[in-house]
């Protein structure tokens, strides 16, 4: 949600001060707290901004795309760092950039492309920031080889609580907790990304239909590993013999072989294109099983049953909803929630079941995303472990949907799995608690590093993190 | 925090041994509050509704609050929002008085003006500040149907709700951008102790219904809150009926 913005360098006896009060929700749009924003341009204005946090404390927040209340401080400051956005050092030989950590990943991959570099994890948005990708530890379509985002981190600087900055490199305590830790270990400010080769800026992608949610499932497990990026979109509101009915979408970065003499020409050229904004002010209710059950019909229709090596541009294959800013617009003021958890490998009946329980409330969830993760990394709090995880998005005002919710939370930590941080806008602290079995080093670490409680957010108030 | 499903997670119950104000606690609790500061004159009733509260898993603290006792309102409640966050203020707290009587005993009308509009102005006052630091939370202020339009048979209680609809009206406005909100909840006859014998009016209701009410309200973010929805017509019918017809109405 946009908000109006003041640059931090308002300076009042030598601290630059926040002066605007904005509004402030998740992507999802659910759930707005006010607080005062406060947009650093460099790292002594962050400094500043942090050492005049008042009680209410203080966060850094990126390009807002976390669905729930994670880069908000109701009452607080909250730190706009998209203005931190400088690229420090490009190490073209090795493939590593250095970046202030208000750097979208959308301009790295302006940036780097054309350079034969890729950012090695991109989750389903081009838009979010390297700050905001560490904080949440982010995963994406290849996360079964390549793991989460903070796994290609080689470095990084935190500010913290008492305004020093602090370099840190895998293995230490501090990188492991800020890894995935929300936000709530300081303000990260810039990062050190290791690249990924690519010789050319397409993707040869496989498309295959799976009937059901078995054959889906034995096909990801069988052949997965040839892929280095895999997802799956499933139809939730499909229901009876067709329950869990999936398009999967697998592939890799095209070589230049597979270019035609036109595409050659220019084998790394990026230029997304997107379309109009959502309009403000679309009415909330459209979205119904009957509007969605339809899409998700012509949708599964439209896909080839079988289609071997097609060649996507890499926003249509990794980013399709960039194509429409703003497209959060489309579930009306009520705005929506995303679920996302993810159960181990052997707890298929758990998540078989929850994928019928859905389906027979009858959501309307557009297209969901099951995928299959790979090893976990080494943040605290950090949310990929081995095992399926499924992401569906939901209209806040489904009837039932809190006690629904409530009872899949349930059945996701008895199947020994977990929820998203970074979709989460709803959970209950004491199941966030068990699902996470390093929550209490993370919240020993804090009391120990920001005794007065400097760095929060609402995420952290909910769930007392 | 109020989750994004409207779910809050603490409460604060003004009057807390109010009917209307337990059946809110009792459904909030069943969801995700898990703080209830209860509020109100030491009353056995006052207990009770802690003890019910605690047995449906509840941390319950009770607090000393005189609604007419004006000049403590800052240091009670603010003693309260020191504690933690209050994701809602429930002010559920008024009496409603003898017509008949305090008609012929104008300090008796004073007494109940003192707490239904004059307390209610500063703990409402109060919460707000809390509220608007906090950067989030919500003012529900029980009005009635009573304050809409005055009536012959009961416009002492009605005239207080009438000031109180009016002040609550005007502080949700004030705070509008501040992330803390105010909701009017405006019921009918609700079947409680406090009208106990009193004839009952048409669309009359219970506790509970109100309760269930407000908790859908603060869900949909609603300003105002009927109860039942259905006043909501009747009322707006109602306010245009002339004064010398409206009178002879048996209401």
């Amino acid at each position: 949600m946009t908000a109006p913005r003041a640059p931090c360098a308002v300076s009042v006896g030598g601290l630059s001060v926040a002066r605007m009060e904005g509004r402030l929700t998740g992507w999802g749009r659910t759930a707005p707290t006010t607080a005062r924003l406060c947009v650093p341009t460099s790292t002594a204005e962050a400094r500043d901004a942090v050492r005049a946090a008042g009680e209410r404390g203080t966060l850094a927040r990126g390009l807002g795309r976390s669905y729930g209340d994670a880069a908000q401080n109701a009452g607080g400051t909250v730190l706009d760092m998209t203005s931190l956005a400088r690229v420090r050092a490009l190490d073209l030989e090795q493939g590593l950039v250095t970046c202030e950590a208000g750097v979208s990943l959308d301009r790295l991959m302006r940036l780097l492309l054309p350079f034969g570099w890729f950012v090695p994890v991109t989750p389903g948005t081009r838009y979010v920031t390297v700050g905001g990708a560490i904080g949440a530890d982010i995963h994406g379509k290849n996360h079964h080889v390549s793991g989460s985002f903070g796994h290609h981190v080689t470095r990084m600087r935190l500010l913290t609580a008492g305004g020093e900055e602090r370099e840190l490199t895998p293995g230490d305590e501090l990188f492991d907790a800020t890894t995935g830790g929300m936000g709530l270990t300081g303000v990260i400010l810039d990062a050190t990304i290791r690249l990924l080769p690519v010789a050319t800026s397409l993707m040869a992608v496989d498309t295959e239909r799976a009937a059901d949610l078995d054959e889906l499932m034995q096909r990801l497990e069988a052949t997965d590993h040839r892929y280095r990026y895999s997802v799956a979109w499933i139809d939730l509101v499909a229901r009876g013999a067709a329950t869990g009915r999936a398009v999967l979408t697998r592939g890799e970065h095209a070589t230049l072989d597979m270019l035609t003499p036109r595409q050659a020409l220019d084998p790394l050229a990026f230029r997304p294109r997107s379309l109009p904004a959502a309009p403000r002010g679309i009415p909330g209710g459209l979205l119904r099983t009957a509007t969605v059950g339809a899409f998700n019909e012509l949708w599964f229709r439209k896909a080839p049953r079988e289609r071997r090596g097609q060649l996507q541009r890499i926003g249509a294959f990794f980013h399709p909803l960039d194509g429409v800013p703003e497209w959060n617009r489309v579930y009306g003021p009520g705005g929506f929630l995303q679920y996302q958890f993810v159960v181990p490998y052997g707890q298929e009946a758990a998540l078989r079941s929850i994928v019928e329980q859905l389906s027979r409330h009858g959501c309307p969830s557009f297209l969901a995303v099951l995928k299959r993760f790979g090893e976990g990394g080494p943040g605290w709090l950090s949310f990929p472990m081995p095992g399926w995880t499924l992401a569906l998005d939901l209209p806040a005002s489904v009837p039932g949907l809190g006690p629904l919710l409530d009872r899949l939370d349930e059945q996701v930590l008895a199947a020994g799995g977990r929820i998203y941080l970074a979709k989460d806008s709803r959970m209950r602290p004491r199941t966030l608690a068990a699902m996470y079995p390093r929550l209490a080093d993370f919240r020993a670490l804090r009391e120990r590093i920001d005794p007065s409680g400097v760095f929060t957010s609402d995420l952290a108030r909910r769930l007392a993190l | 925090m109020m989750n994004a499903l409207g779910d809050p997670q603490s409460l604060l119950v003004l009057g807390g041994s109010s009917e209307i104000g337990l059946a809110t606690a009792r459904r909030l609790v069943r969801g995700r509050v898990e703080v209830v500061h209860l509020a109100g004159r030491p009353s056995p009733a006052l207990d009770a509704a802690a003890e019910e509260l605690r047995a449906l898993g509840a941390q319950v603290h009770v607090h000393e609050f005189d609604a007419t006792a004006v000049d403590t309102h800052e240091t009670v409640l603010g003693k309260i929002f020191a504690e933690g966050d209050i994701d809602v203020a429930l002010l559920a707290f008024g009496v409603l008085g003898d017509q008949e009587r305090d008609e012929r005993d104008p300090l008796a009308a004073a007494a109940v003006a003192k707490v239904n509009y004059l307390g209610a102005v500063t703990a409402s006052l109060v919460c707000a500040q809390a509220l608007r630091r906090q950067g989030h939370g919500a003012l529900v202020v029980l009005s009635s149907v009573a304050g809409e339009r005055a009536r012959r048979s009961n416009f002492i209680y009605g005239s207080t709700k009438a000031g109180l609809d009016a002040f609550a009206q005007g502080l949700g406005d004030s705070l509008h951008g501040t992330g803390a909100r105010v909701m009017v909840v405006r019921p009918g006859f609700v079947r409680t102790r406090m009208t106990e014998g009193l004839p009952e009016a048409p669309l009359a209701t219970t506790a509970d219904a109100v309760a269930e009410a407000t908790v859908a309200g603060l869900r949909r973010g609603a300003e105002t809150v009927w109860v039942p929805g259905a006043l909501r017509f009747v009322m707006s019918g109602l306010r245009h009926v002339p004064r010398a017809v409206f009178r002879r109405l048996p209401v």
